[in-house]
């Protein structure tokens, strides 16, 4: 239900002309105001919270079409951060919304000041949800100026920003933005990678080559079923951090964020690959999905910091322990 | 759009968890005793002992009818009993093949004498089985078979030899995959299987075939006019193509198809204890999300076969992604730790990189070769 209109509003706002505005840094306040009145920054809410009450299924449908359909809005970063803040018990966004954690903001008479990296459409937002410590901060519009201007790899703004805020709400932090966002972005990798493979199904099949399409070669197909299993991996990656992220388990989020960031990657090279020098380039839609796994697989913590997690408790849980923590994840 | 669905697995239930303790119980009271070498061999270790204690603790035939000395337990207790098995490096060589597919596929195609003489034994860990399908000019192509069942009154004359059976010499029964009427060229017409009693069949020579490690697992079967009960006919003559296609949608699905290695994921545990460098946390880490997700994956197809849906696409894809996985271990150890592997030495960690690395060719090999397995997916995907 909620899926089919998210399908039905971007199918029909969200053109070539959008993602090269999108491209340029330029808000698009036409769709987001679509956006809002849909509801959607709400969609993972529980009904208590003000939200629709969805199913773990169904929230993740409605992330991985975010990634399926590339859209160039920090619509999943919104629905993230307002989880986020119900949680805490604070008031929810009324625009779009970030979420980061920085802990080395100073706070100092009050006042939090510091720099947060690389915030998605960071001057266009109407809040922060921002964690400093075991401290969850919902920091306004207000409370910020652009310290340094910064470009995702799929072109989309990426400001770094400069805190200068009275604090004046804030609440124990639930759980880690950065579990929070890293969940969110393997849902929209599995999305984007689901697209990446329609597209070469698509061009494979359609694509004629020494008088046969290109899919009827055994060489191609095989990638095709790489590209497959990689989808597979992260979809079912995604699931397993979401399960985590909701049970509180901080080692289940980094083994699902973990398979989707290597699955972003795994599958972007195989689909450009198959789809030849037209998927190299902006006239060919491809490169929305491949843009954007390259960009949201390094968001929200590192490989390596979320490797160095997990890899630790696994050394830690030792040869007698290994295998009773992987079950657990 | 193309779906590949992945039904999210149950969380395990209390009775899964309590089955789960009691289990590693049961392993811990059994095969406590033995080395990383000896867990190493992984399902290609054979013990008739276990078995029948597997057996007698109600470990075999999990999910079968009582009636047939099953226990009517679900899809995933079975899961937990068969992954626990192999995380545990136990030997399950004879009972593995018959209660993984030959006793499920008896339960589905045989005849009442067949379930009730054939599954109490299964189930009780005595009757072990091995798999009659590939031959010499008939591996990937199995539709290529060319051993012969001709019928003769009470009996069928088979002709003909099978080759990669695993523990024949061992095993007291195969599920042959033959051709009862017709040539190779009718492909998937004609075609039937039968049990044939290893211990028993006049006619039957078994001969070893060592593998590159040294060990005898594999044998070539000779079937010289060799006798076997027209009863012994599984299912109805000339549908065994569509039977052995259920067969293999047992075999592939499984946690062993990516838990081959995992006692060399120990060892490099321990290897690497006190040396917590950034590149060995890095590489831990990403190999368990790797195997996390695996299992998810596998998990999520044990729920589709409890819900009697067709899985064939996924079970095809955790065997592609799961041989990777388990196939690349030894690599990944030998950029962590510096070491000479040997086949012989009583040293955990260079015996089990030895065993790991000698057999770790096989899994992409044996159950459906990896090219195989990618024409599955690709068809799945609507190619061709």
């Amino acid at each position: 239900m909620l899926a089919e209109m998210i399908q039905r509003l971007f199918e029909r706002s969200l053109d070539d002309k959008a993602q090269a505005q999108a491209r340029d840094g330029i808000w698009n306040q036409a769709l987001w105001t679509e956006i809002e009145e849909m509801g959607l920054p709400l969609a993972l809410l529980s009904e208590e919270q003000g939200g629709f009450g969805l199913s773990a299924a169904e929230q993740g449908e409605a992330l991985r079409l975010l990634g399926r359909l590339a859209v160039p809005l920090p619509v999943a970063e919104t629905m993230a951060a307002n989880r986020l803040l119900a949680n805490a018990g604070l008031p929810l966004a009324e625009g779009p919304a970030g979420l980061a954690r920085a802990d080395d903001l100073v706070i100092d008479g009050g006042r939090i000041k510091g720099r947060v990296d690389r915030v998605a459409w960071g001057e266009n937002l109407d809040c922060l949800a921002l964690a400093v410590g075991a401290t969850l901060y919902r920091v306004p519009r207000s409370g910020w100026s652009l310290a340094e201007s910064g470009t995702a790899l799929n072109f989309q703004p990426r400001p770094s920003l400069a805190i200068d805020w009275a604090a004046d709400a804030s609440a124990a932090l639930p759980y880690s933005p950065l579990a929070e966002g890293a969940t969110m972005r393997a849902f929209q990798i599995a999305g984007a990678l689901e697209a990446t493979l329609d597209l070469t199904l698509e061009h494979t099949a359609t694509r004629i080559q020494f008088g046969k399409p290109l899919q009827k070669n055994q060489v191609v197909q095989h990638e095709l079923a790489k590209l497959a299993g990689e989808l597979a991996c992260a979809t079912a990656a995604a699931d397993l951090a979401a399960e985590a992220l909701d049970r509180g388990d901080l080692m289940g989020v980094a083994a699902g964020s973990l398979r989707a960031r290597e699955a972003a990657g795994n599958g972007a090279a195989i689909a450009t690959q198959m789809h030849g020098a037209i998927g190299f380039t902006r006239e060919h839609p491809l490169h929305l999905f491949t843009t954007s796994l390259w960009t949201w697989r390094d968001e929200f913590g590192g490989q390596v910091m979320w490797a160095k997690m997990l890899g630790k408790a696994a050394l830690e849980a030792g040869e007698d322990g290994y295998w009773p923590m992987v079950t657990t994840l | 759009m193309t779906a590949i669905p992945f039904p999210a697995p149950p969380a395990d239930s209390d009775e899964v968890l309590a089955l789960r303790r009691e289990f590693r119980a049961f392993l811990d009271t059994h095969l406590g005793h033995r080395s990383p070498r000896q867990r190493s061999d992984n399902w290609y270790g054979f013990s008739r002992e276990f078995s029948r204690a597997m057996g007698q603790a109600g470990y075999l035939g999990m999910t079968w009818p009582k009636q047939y000395g099953g226990h009517e337990r679900s899809a995933f207790e079975r899961y937990v009993i068969v992954e626990e098995s192999l995380a545990y490096g136990a030997p399950v060589g004879a009972h593995w093949i018959a209660d993984r597919q030959s006793g499920p596929s008896i339960l589905k195609f045989g005849t009442d004498e067949q379930k009730e003489t054939i599954l109490p034994d299964i189930a009780a860990g005595q009757l072990a089985f091995g798999i009659g399908m590939s031959e010499p000019d008939s591996g990937s192509d199995l539709a290529a078979t060319r051993t012969k069942a001709v019928r003769d009154g009470d009996v069928y004359r088979v002709t003909g030899t099978k080759v990669w059976t695993s523990f024949a010499h061992e095993a007291d029964y195969v599920i042959l995959f033959c051709r009862t009427s017709g040539t190779p060229a009718d492909r998937h017409q004609g075609t039937s299987q039968l049990l044939v009693n290893l211990k028993d069949t006049p006619g039957l020579t078994i001969l070893p075939i060592i593998d590159l490690a040294g060990q005898h697992h594999f044998n070539e079967m000779h079937f010289e006019d060799a006798v076997v009960p027209a009863k012994n006919l599984l299912g109805a003559e000339g549908d065994g193509w569509n039977q052995v296609m259920s067969e293999l949608a047992f075999e592939r699905s499984g946690p062993e198809r990516f838990l081959s290695s995992i006692e060399l994921m120990y060892q490099m545990l321990a290897m690497l204890k006190g040396r917590e460098d950034e590149a060995a946390l890095a590489t831990i880490g990403r190999l368990t999300a790797q195997l996390a997700v695996l299992r998810r994956l596998s998990r999520s197809v044990a729920a589709m076969l409890q819900e009697k849906q067709n899985a064939g696409l996924q079970a095809a894809i955790v065997k592609d992604v799961g041989a990777v996985w388990e196939q690349t271990l030894p690599d990944f150890a030998r950029q962590l730790i510096d070491a000479e592997p040997d086949p012989r030495t009583q040293a955990a960690y260079a015996g089990v990189l030895a065993n790991i690395v000698h057999n770790a060719p096989s899994w992409s090999l044996r159950g459906g070769t990896r090219e195989i397995l990618r024409g599955i997916i690709a068809r799945g995907l609507g190619t061709r």
